[in-house]
């Protein structure tokens, strides 16, 4: 707590740092994650590869994945935020097709026979009917990415690890465990949030 | 109801479908004639192929060989989306859109015809009213809160808002229960009466499709084993395979074909005919099947009073019913 209270300025730049690498990983994670989930959800065979592709990088440890990493783009924030999409991409894609797929052929064959085109029919059907799954694929990747991007801090790209790495290396427990405290409230804070929107999409 | 909407005839010619990866055609080379305004049956076990058939007319099927005409114009000349639109189609799942309301699962056709709003919203009442529905209490409904039954009436109403010509439906009927599927059933053949338009019917219940037709059309591996009236069908099943379908044997059913007015023996001399009741005779209505009227003979006399509009019209015997199934079967 003193940590806090003596550096509210330092607390704040990283913590806002922390939130702009979960965002932007976010953002970019889920606009290639929608056409490209969309896209396989209709392809069993094709959407096994890619799914079986995800699974692979998935299974990397997440520091393993970041020293891939620098050597082809370097130190800093590009590298945190590629590490980042492709975790939350393995969570995305995976919901959105289970989404998809899950939606009653009952409702895409009565949308078709009622004279909707293809695209109204994802629009005006699939993509409604996936909502909730597709929402839960978005929380689950919000969590991963907050403890994820502690690590950021270890390719100089800042966040919430940078407090958690400097207070490791310099002996000052309480900035370590403030970086991992608010971390942990950030992620708490967006699982109860996705959830309220979750069942609000339900209803 | 002010629809106006007539039927449209429907003309298969050699319509042959595959799936692929099968082995055999699910429809081998069909041909059928549905003339404007009829009620067809197509009735056939699981796996006949009446439902892709069916789904051939609004083109969710594609055949590999043959031709369709819809009034009288090839289905494959307008795309697939127009054409869809402008035949109505129910299926056995309902297939309500559970994040829509009532109101907007029956706007959607007319939503993409790009009707105005408040022609779409008068179209939904006048459906909810045609289907039995209070449009105040339904409008705003969504459709897991409503009954089975009604779930498949606002099914009905939304396959009929953009007045289609044709209506297919694909064992609609099939997840209802009993009591409800008699009501639904008569739902539908007043609805047919209003309305004027072609319904394709596909059901593999028996009594189902004897109830509803003016014409079943009985299937057999992707061809047609029989085609007639349902009294046709019951009376000279074709082959072996129809008359055990359909139990044609069973006197008793093709009686539920028949009517009091088309067997009556006339009520004879100016002073009888039309007279008022008598109080002891026991009598049957005129529209009553003759399956009625032989439980009626069975229970109470050797014969009743056949009355229309509360005047005695005629009498039934055993020997005049029997006389009608006899030449039921001519």
């Amino acid at each position: 707590m003193n940590f806090v209270v003596r550096h509210p300025v330092e607390i704040a730049w990283r913590t806002l740092e922390h939130v702009q690498l979960v965002t932007i990983a976010l953002a970019v994670a889920c606009a290639i994650a929608l056409p490209v989930g969309i896209f396989i959800a209709r392809n069993r065979r094709l959407g096994d590869v890619v799914l079986g592709g995800l699974n692979i990088l998935y299974t990397i440890p997440s520091l393993a994945l970041l020293a891939l990493l620098v050597p082809l783009f370097g130190i800093g924030t590009t590298t945190a935020l590629i590490a980042l999409v492709a975790y939350a991409l393995m969570i995305l894609v995976r919901n959105v097709v289970a989404g998809i797929r899950g939606v009653p052929f009952a409702l895409v064959d009565a949308a078709r026979g009622l004279g909707m085109s293809t695209r109204q029919t994802l629009w005006r059907v699939e993509i409604p009917q996936a909502l909730p799954v597709m929402l839960g694929g978005v929380r689950l990747a919000t969590i991963t990415l907050i403890a994820l991007a502690t690590l950021a801090s270890w390719v100089n790209a800042g966040g919430l690890g940078t407090l958690v790495l400097y207070g490791l290396q310099h002996d000052d427990p309480s900035r370590a465990l403030a970086g991992s405290a608010i971390a942990a409230a950030l992620a708490i804070a967006a699982d109860l949030a996705l959830r309220r929107l979750e069942n609000l999409v339900r209803t | 109801m002010s629809d106006g909407a007539t039927g449209a005839a429907v003309r298969l010619r050699d319509v042959a479908v595959r799936y692929p990866e099968a082995d055999r055609d699910a429809v081998g080379g069909v041909d059928l004639d549905v003339p404007a305004g009829a009620f067809v049956v197509l009735l056939g076990p699981s796996g006949c192929g009446k439902s892709t058939l069916l789904r051939t007319i609004n083109r969710l099927v594609l055949p590999y060989r043959g031709a369709i005409e819809v009034g009288g114009s090839d289905v494959t000349e307008s795309d697939p989306e127009t054409l869809r639109r402008g035949i109505g189609y129910v299926i056995q799942a309902v297939g309500l859109f559970p994040h829509l309301s009532v109101a907007k699962n029956i706007a959607v056709v007319p939503q993409l015809l790009r009707w105005p709003a408040d022609a779409i919203a008068a179209r939904v009442d006048e459906l909810l009213e045609l289907v039995r529905l209070d449009p105040a209490r339904y409008r705003e409904r969504l459709p897991r809160e409503l009954s089975g039954g009604e779930q498949q009436r606002v099914g009905v109403a939304r396959a009929l808002a953009a007045r289609p010509r044709v209506l297919l439906m694909d064992e609609p009927f099939g997840a209802v229960d009993a009591i409800v599927r008699t009501s639904l059933q008569d739902e539908t053949l007043r609805i047919h009466r209003v309305l004027g338009t072609t319904i394709l019917f596909v059901t593999h219940d028996v009594d189902e499709a004897l109830r509803l037709a003016d014409r079943i059309v009985v299937m057999k591996e992707g061809r047609i084993e029989q085609d007639g009236t349902p009294l046709r069908v019951l009376a000279k099943p074709a082959t072996p395979y129809v008359e055990a379908l359909l139990d044609a044997k069973d006197a008793v059913r093709r009686l539920s074909l028949l009517h009091a007015r088309d067997a009556l023996r006339p009520a004879n001399g100016a002073d009888t005919a039309g007279a008022p009741l008598g109080a002891q005779a026991y009598r049957v209505e005129a529209g009553a099947t003759l399956r009625t009227v032989l439980s009626e003979l069975l229970e109470h006399a050797d014969a009743v009073d056949v009355v229309e509009d509360g005047r005695r019209i005629g009498t039934l015997s055993f020997a005049d019913v029997r006389a009608a199934l006899l030449a039921s079967e001519r």
